[in-house]
């Protein structure tokens, strides 16, 4: 029986760059995997429901804006109460080209850890960004290492596949507001075992990145304390 | 009795009869309204008691009344804010809940009724 992996794709205004995205999805053929594509559309102002509608994906339709780490949840709460065996998160905009997903599984078969984070840095290749958004990765590489002891390269990356025990405990807590960092050291407290592979990341087709100039400060600030009290809470 | 100390009893009973009519039309929730009625009575109590506010100013060992009146005055707004804070918190998460299991319901809806067309 082939294993079940649902790919999450958060949508947030991505009309334009999601058809080519769903056929690619589409087209994508996984021996031993069975794939389900899920949009997750947050609450969009433009027509990315229908469009999403439109070439036959599975959407799930937020009626409030909840943020990239609230459609993310949504979309693993629709892979745990299905029993999905997987769930790879894919951004909307085209950022993650689906065949890299093989990558991912295959790292996930060699060896078996319960969270898999498509990396940009481990071989220089493909899309790499600015050089201040790459000194914001160094740092988070410092505070994640330091925090959980496990070396994440490109801790802000959001192309990752969760296994069964990750969707689990993802179901249960999530955050809101840039997740990746946080979650790291969530998922590690609780056990759970997080590896890194390199992937080859595109440019973006379209849309805007959620983290820009004047909010990166912020991001840094609010990332950094989100860590921080998360590596002291008791996990639940 | 002076002027003010009737202006200020006024005032206070009035804010009180106004913090009654928005609990009894479901406007203001009783937990919420008891800091406001603990607030009014005690702006009553001082208004009719005129030497109180040196009598406690003396028992805490403040030399200068108004003071006393700040200090406790920007403390319970301090701690009233952060108890509003938790509030829109607590808030907050259950939206988000809410808002994911009714995406979840509409996503089961609309390919339960998919089915039954095919």
């Amino acid at each position: 029986m082939p294993k079940q992996l649902l790919i999450i794709i958060p949508c947030y205004n991505e009309q334009a760059s999601l058809p080519a995205l769903l056929a690619n999805v589409g087209s994508l053929q996984i021996p031993g995997y069975e794939l389900t594509p899920l949009v997750v559309n947050d609450c969009s102002t433009d027509n990315t429901y229908a469009v999403a509608k439109q070439h036959g994906a599975k959407v799930l339709d937020l009626p409030i804006n909840l943020g990239i780490g609230g459609a993310v949840q949504s979309g693993l709460l629709y892979a745990g109460q299905y029993h999905f065996d997987f769930a790879v998160q894919m951004d909307g905009d085209g950022q993650h080209p689906p065949k890299e997903l093989i990558k991912l599984l295959a790292h996930n078969e060699a060896t078996g850890a319960n969270l898999v984070i498509g990396s940009r840095f481990i071989e220089k290749e493909g899309f790499q960004s600015s050089f201040t958004r790459r000194l914001g990765i160094g740092y988070f590489y410092w505070l994640t290492r330091i925090l959980t002891g496990v070396h994440v390269f490109d801790s802000t990356s959001g192309f990752r596949l969760f296994d069964k025990k990750a969707i689990e405990l993802a179901t249960g807590y999530y955050p809101d507001e840039y997740p990746e960092p946080e979650s790291l050291v969530h998922f590690s407290k609780a056990g759970l075992r997080i590896s890194e592979t390199p992937v080859i990341m595109a440019g973006r087709m379209g849309g805007q990145s959620s983290i820009r100039n004047f909010a990166s400060l912020y991001y840094c600030i609010k990332v950094t304390l989100a860590m921080l009290f998360s590596a002291i809470r008791k996990t639940q | 009795m002076a002027r003010i100390q009737i202006i200020t009893i006024i005032i206070s009973l009035l804010f009180l009869l106004y913090i009654s009519r928005l609990i009894i039309k479901g406007k203001l929730r009783e937990e919420y309204s008891i800091v406001w009625c603990v607030c009014t009575l005690i702006l009553v109590i001082f208004s009719f008691w005129r030497s109180g506010l040196e009598v406690m100013s003396k028992l805490f060992g403040v030399y200068e009344a108004p003071n006393l009146v700040f200090t406790a005055c920007i403390f319970v707004i301090l701690i009233y804010l952060l108890h509003l804070s938790i509030v829109a918190s607590k808030l907050h998460k259950q939206n988000k809940q809410m808002a994911q299991d009714i995406a979840l319901l509409k996503e089961k809806v609309y390919s339960e009724d998919k089915q039954i067309e095919n």
